[in-house]
């Protein structure tokens, strides 16, 4: 029947594993690589504290900037994917023209560059602190990827709802606003999950202007000590920790949308 | 059928094309106010693409449709003004899964019928009431069975209270025994008074509740008459046919 929400997964796949239920191998490696990491991290900060403890003592503000940066990243990316998205359907040729505009010229240019060319082109204009700069980078970025993700899930769900909204007397927007729109939600959840974890990880290139990030702490650290190989160790083991930490979360997220109803 | 009644849609000479298919092909019919016509003939005759354009889901290239007395395809029309008095039932009901039976009555009443919360579910409780499914309010649509949300369908499209309500083939996705309690809710509706224009397939309907049988073919209307003429008496060729198959 048609009016069945139709099962969608848009697997972007360039986030992490997902850990579901129905796939039972990630589930079980989920488990191994947290723990293990957490494992491994905390015996190394036992056994040799110097260097590893002291790493893991130095680190902690770059965990945060890490944070900052990429939460602030994906709500502005939410907010431009979404308007995006509503700009790739639309009939209006401008709006359209402009979103379709944006995503093929994003996509076209690697983020590192991006990153670079908007914190020295705002540079130019203000004086923006370069955590604002790569947070703008980030999500103009992220916000055309996004967009392709609201489109998609906006066009997944079955042309019948938005006829018989219409046939209520509804308009286009009213029809948009409480009809297609919070189906889509549920359809664009995980893919926004995933971005989220990508975005997270691509974070790291920020170390490059000056953001004192996860990673740039850890050069930081690095080149004092000159502990090279163990500091990124510990790094890594971090980056793994939290990113195995957040795909578990939308995993959980994910089954709780799908049971839901 | 007097001709002093009122019109509530009158089209003439439409046509409608995809690429070079003639979906309609120069259709002029009307619908008087308080008839009840049905539509039928053999699948790609045109007969939903007709019931479509009557509420411009199907944007017509040539001729002209009044609803009402109004141009449903000019440019000075507001289209939501007439789909707010045209209902329409679907072969597929189309509720919305993400509300409540309950919502999916007032959704519409609320957001353009500008009801109170109040007044639209009290709207919308008595016409649950009516379609049997009273206890249903809370439940959604994924929890009901086709029959079931095919009535409530029915009851979202009563809650607007429309001048008109347009059915298209309401029973062809439905599980045979489910079909009687959703044409008996339509019977009913037919009763009351309500103008309709129905696609469908099941002739004991037609025989019952029609004032009036289209019967098209290839996008065109090729016979038209009270049921009495049409069941016993069809003067085309393609009529007699199609009876023959479907009887």
């Amino acid at each position: 029947m048609t009016n069945e929400a139709k099962k969608q997964i848009i697997d972007v796949g360039d986030g992490a594993a997902i850990p579901r239920k129905s796939d039972l191998g990630l589930f079980t490696a989920w488990r191994i690589a947290f723990f293990g990491a957490i494992g491994v991290l905390g015996y190394l900060a036992y056994t040799k504290p110097d260097p590893y403890l002291n790493i893991l003592k130095f680190v902690p503000d770059g965990i945060l900037v890490t944070f900052q940066v990429t939460l602030g990243a994906i709500g502005l990316a939410i907010v431009l994917g979404l308007i995006t998205g509503l700009g790739r359907i639309s009939k209006n040729r401008f709006f359209n023209g402009v979103a379709s505009l944006y995503v093929e010229i994003i996509r076209g240019i690697p983020l590192l560059v991006q990153i670079f060319y908007i914190y020295y082109a705002l540079g130019r204009v203000v004086k923006v602190p370069a955590v604002l700069s790569a947070i703008i980078a980030m999500a103009v970025c992220y916000g055309a990827y996004m967009g392709e993700v609201v489109r998609a899930g906006i066009e997944s769900i079955a042309k019948g709802q938005n006829e018989a909204a219409l046939s209520l007397g509804m308009n286009g927007r009213q029809t948009m606003l409480h009809v297609i729109l919070p189906q889509a939600v549920k359809v664009i959840l995980p893919p926004v999950g995933n971005e989220f974890i990508a975005l997270l990880k691509d974070s790291s290139l920020v170390s490059i202007i000056a953001v004192a990030d996860l990673l740039r702490r850890g050069r930081e650290f690095a080149s004092e000590s000159f502990t090279y190989f163990e500091t990124y160790t510990v790094i890594a083991l971090v980056y793994l920790i939290i990113t195995l930490f957040f795909s578990k979360i939308i995993g959980v997220l994910e089954e709780r949308v799908s049971v839901n109803k | 059928m007097s001709t002093n009644r009122r019109k509530m849609v009158e089209a003439t000479e439409i046509v409608k094309i995809y690429g070079s298919f003639k979906a309609l092909d120069r259709v002029s019919f009307d619908v008087f106010d308080g008839e009840k016509v049905v539509i039928i003939g053999p699948s790609g005759s045109g007969k939903s693409t007709l019931l479509r354009s009557i509420n411009r889901l199907e944007v017509i290239d040539r001729g002209r449709i009044l609803v009402d007395g109004i141009d449903i395809n000019a440019a000075k029309t507001d289209i939501t003004k007439i789909r707010e008095e045209v209902g329409m039932v679907f072969q597929s009901f189309n509720l919305f899964p993400h509300k409540t039976v309950l919502e999916n009555l007032t959704l519409a009443q609320i957001v353009v019928r500008k009801r109170s919360r109040q007044d639209a579910e009290e709207r919308a409780m008595a016409l649950l009431e009516r379609v049997g499914l009273a206890e249903k309010a809370k439940a959604y649509p994924g929890k009901l069975s086709g029959g079931q949300q095919q009535r409530v369908a029915i009851a979202r499209s009563l809650a607007m209270d429309p001048k008109m309500l347009l059915f298209d083939e309401p029973t062809s996705a439905l599980d045979p025994e489910m079909i009687g309690e959703v044409l008996d809710v339509m019977k009913s509706v037919a009763r009351e008074g309500m103008t309709m224009a129905v696609v469908t397939h099941e002739m004991g309907f037609a025989r019952e509740v029609a004032d009036r049988v289209i019967f098209m073919d290839a996008g065109r209307i090729v016979e038209e008459g009270t049921p009495e003429h049409f069941f016993t008496a069809p003067t085309h060729d393609r009529a007699k046919l199609f009876l023959s198959q479907i009887l």
